[in-house]
């Protein structure tokens, strides 16, 4: 089925998730790549411009989640003691949280001279009318640390789905590979 | 930033007061009647123009006894526009100005030259990058006088072109952007 139920997430739900797991580890490893490339490779370019349109492309997607999440019933939680019910709640949260300050502060660099973002050349996502001295400096750093972070949540999160298939052997990781 | 002002008014007034006899002005960065700005080639295809925003110095100058003039500016390389903040970010970061380790750059004039009323070649220190190196730098006289509000202004504009690598920048943007040209235009307020 589509929609979530008590017991079960839906396609819908199952998809997003890992679209955007797709997303974020080819963002990140985008990221550090092109970073490191010289001004006369080929890539110098276009490899910013993907990785801008992707960026922005994982924020609205992020966006249409958390609005299908509201609109969903969430499947319980899986057993286990109440600090691990609570933590994998924060972590969700706080991986929702991150991704959307991720993102909009990469935006915040590009769009720090007032120039709209192209993605891919389709839409042109305008800047805000306002900004700070030395914004792109200033959220650059942030952007680098907070994809760290991420990714280190990420590493977390996994292996807490691990342990739960593995380890509590409820389906833990299989919840979020199939529909019931 | 009033701090750093008042820090490189006193540098300046402690500089300028060797030569006490000429008159001493203040660089107008209130009133942005002075701009420092770079030129390097792109690709060998075209030029790309940019400039910092905020710096601050002062001239000590004596049309009657120009080879007492000197010049002391300090540039806050953090204030680094090219119009393109993308290209500011990667400009500002450790590839080129590393303006987090070298938050300053500055130019102390060591000796100046008349060639006549109007030009002459002013020689200092560059101080760009953490490396400190001595550049001669033609310089222009504009004009001098009263200005309309009631104080004495003088005006000069000097351009010179610095190899990067001299400066240990050696990012490679191709052979046609070794180098880069820096222009600057002081207008001073007599102090």
């Amino acid at each position: 089925m589509l929609k979530n139920s008590a017991t079960s997430y839906g396609w819908v739900s199952i998809a997003l998730h890992w679209i955007m797991a797709l997303l974020i580890f080819f963002l990140f490893g985008l990221g550090l790549y092109m970073v490191e490339l010289t001004y006369y490779d080929a890539w110098y370019k276009g490899s910013l411009d993907l990785h801008k349109s992707l960026g922005l492309v994982t924020l609205f997607t992020l966006i249409f989640r958390v609005l299908w999440r509201f609109i969903n019933p969430s499947p319980a939680d899986l057993p286990g003691p109440r600090w691990e019910k609570l933590s994998a709640h924060y972590m969700h949260l706080g991986l929702y949280a991150l991704l959307l300050i991720l993102m909009v502060s990469g935006y915040l660099i590009s769009t720090a001279d007032g120039r709209a973002i192209a993605v891919f050349e389709l839409v042109n996502v305008p800047a805000l009318p306002w900004g700070i001295d030395n914004q792109e400096d200033i959220v650059g750093e942030l952007h680098e640390v907070l994809a760290w972070l991420l990714i280190s949540m990420v590493a977390v999160h996994a292996l807490a789905a691990i342990k739960h298939q593995l380890v509590n052997k409820d389906n833990g990781l299989g919840r979020i590979l199939k529909s019931h | 930033m009033k701090r750093l002002f008042l820090a490189g008014a006193l540098t300046t007034a402690a500089f300028l007061s060797v030569t006490a006899n000429a008159a001493d002005y203040q660089i107008d960065v209130e009133g942005a009647h002075a701009s420092i700005n770079f030129k390097i080639n792109h690709l060998g295809y075209s030029l790309i123009a940019g400039r910092f925003n905020t710096f601050e110095g002062g001239f000590s100058y004596d049309a009657k006894k120009q080879s007492g003039s000197t010049v002391k500016v300090v540039i806050q390389t953090a204030s680094l526009d090219s119009n393109h903040a993308e290209r500011d970010k990667h400009l500002k970061g450790e590839d080129f100005l590393n303006v987090g380790k070298y938050p300053t750059a500055s130019f102390t004039s060591t000796k100046y030259v008349a060639a006549d009323a109007m030009s002459g070649v002013m020689t200092g220190t560059l101080e760009l990058h953490g490396v400190k190196n001595t550049i001669s730098i033609p310089v222009q006289k504009i004009g001098e006088g009263d200005d309309p509000w009631g104080s004495y202004r003088a005006g000069f504009s000097g351009t010179t072109t610095l190899k990067l690598s001299d400066y240990g920048i050696d990012y490679d943007l191709g052979p046609s952007s070794t180098t880069v040209e820096l222009e600057l235009n002081i207008e001073g307020v007599k102090q």
